[in-house]
């Protein structure tokens, strides 16, 4: 097979999309609005498809923390952690989080992606086993696939599967580690993480480690997380998580009570090699995990425009994902529907993502909405009215 | 014991099903090039596997497999294992 042939799969499906006049994976926003509004070739289109959960993006504090950093401190840093030195933001950022989450110790990474490759790919090596749920993100995979320890998968939020594998590694138990996410990006259903944390206890010497990535600001009485709803972060070894959604910003962390959290800073070669973040991108989540603490109504609003909208979608009768949450996909068998509706859905004005597989964990094309705090809830029911205008239409039969 | 033609013709009856039509199934046939098996079909295989010998076969493996002669060699070496 010649270089260039592996993409030849990939060539198709772009063609497909072509011909069905969709850029999807190319929209160019000319003007980004507000958390919740963008124009695009000249339409105004209501966002639902931005991970944006409590509409941070715009908030005045955020925009302002970010200004006055980029005036005192520069536009970046030009170089990694290890080799250039840290900024005092960065070291304030990882006490912020520490104190939030109520562990010894935080890395910061320059993105969520970032966050899972280094951490996963530094805590185990030849000889180590993960045992990772079968939906988990990319990054998880790809994290482990770098580490070259043993990639088991077990089937999505089955406990007893878990169970059966974890028994069937015998003694290499200590070397092992559970990966499971909180929420699931795809289809926005929980992790049964207190069913999984017990699982866990039951074998001494395992690790668990959590992907807060859609969870952080959305569950938990303090939002952080699915650890903290489930009543479980005892049990959790290494949370990680992103800045690019609840927090409105771009970037990753891991937080953990494990003093060797140190040391995996600087064997870390994600880390140890990669450009860290802006001063102006710190500052500005800084203030987002301040105004997440601060204002769990911004959650309540999240959840309630969740529930709206699934009401809504579900009252249509289209094939839902599984419960309600901030992450709404629209299932098809046939992705040239998706297409369809997708096209149909702009055209309304309400903009969601196209997901194709791989992409997907069954093999089923997606159009993902996901709700925002930021979205008043007329913008809710434009975006239900969209779905069932194009319904009604014949466009997502 | 599992001896390898009792591993192979296992695989074979577990892979037909996930075969196009009509497709013949035998020990060298390609899973992607001859039956056009993508990563859903390629984990259903493996789970039906996983289930019926009671282990856990690692992703690692995959980059190794191309054929249904590839899978059986493998999965002969995990039951050893076990």
């Amino acid at each position: 097979m010649a270089i260039f042939d592996k993409f030849q799969q990939l060539a198709a499906t772009r063609r497909a999309l072509a011909e069905s006049g969709i850029q999807s994976i190319n929209v160019v926003m000319d003007r980004v609005v507000s958390a919740t509004e963008a124009v695009v070739n000249g339409r105004s289109l209501i966002l639902a498809g931005t991970n944006n959960y409590l509409g941070l993006t715009f908030n005045p504090d955020c925009i302002e923390a970010a200004c006055h950093a980029v005036r005192t401190q520069g536009t970046g840093t030009t170089g990694s952690r290890a080799a250039n030195g840290s900024y005092a933001v960065h070291a304030q950022l990882e006490r912020d989080l520490a104190d939030f989450f109520g562990r010894r110790g935080v890395i910061v990474f320059s993105t969520g992606y970032v966050a899972n490759l280094g951490m996963l790919s530094t805590l185990a090596g030849p000889g180590d086993v993960f045992v990772i749920d079968g939906d988990c993100h990319a990054s998880i995979y790809d994290g482990c696939r770098l580490s070259g320890a043993e990639i088991i998968r077990f089937r999505h939020n089955d406990a007893a599967d878990l169970d059966k594998r974890l028994r069937r590694l015998g003694g290499r138990i200590e070397n092992t580690l559970i990966v499971v996410e909180g929420i699931y990006s795809m289809l926005g259903d929980r992790a049964p993480l207190a069913d999984i944390a017990a699982v866990k206890r039951s074998y001494p010497g395992a690790f668990l480690v959590v992907d807060e990535a859609h969870s952080l600001g959305v569950l938990g009485e303090k939002g952080r997380g699915m650890a903290e709803e489930a009543g479980v972060e005892a049990d959790v070894d290494f949370i990680i998580g992103t800045f690019s959604k609840s927090l409105g910003a771009i970037g990753g962390y891991c937080a953990s009570d494990h003093p060797e959290l140190d040391l995996i800073r600087f064997a870390n070669r994600p880390y140890v090699f990669t450009a860290s973040s802006s001063p102006s991108i710190i500052a500005s989540t800084r203030a987002a995990l301040k105004i997440l603490g601060a204002q769990p109504h911004l959650r309540q609003r999240l959840w309630d425009n969740s529930h709206r909208l699934y009401a809504r979608l579900s009252g249509l009768g289209l094939h839902l994902s599984p419960e309600p949450s901030p992450i709404i996909a629209v299932r098809f068998d046939q992705r040239e529907k998706a297409f369809a509706g997708w096209t149909g859905l702009i055209e309304r004005g309400v903009y969601v993502n196209l997901v194709l597989p791989p992409a997907t964990p069954d093999g089923s094309s997606l159009l993902r909405c996901s709700v925002s705090a930021g979205h008043t809830p007329e913008q809710i029911d434009t975006i239900g009215n969209a779905f069932a205008d194009l319904q009604t239409a014949g466009g997502l039969a | 014991m599992h001896t390898y033609d009792s591993i192979l013709q296992l695989v074979i009856e577990l892979v037909k099903p996930l075969a196009p039509e009509g497709r013949e199934v035998r020990e060298n046939t390609d899973l992607v090039a001859d039956l056009e098996f993508d990563s859903l079909k390629v984990m259903n295989l493996i789970e039906q596997v996983e289930d019926r010998f009671d282990v856990s076969v690692p992703l690692n493996i995959l980059p190794d497999i191309r054929t249904v002669r590839d899978f059986s060699v493998q999965l002969q070496r995990i039951i050893g294992d076990n």
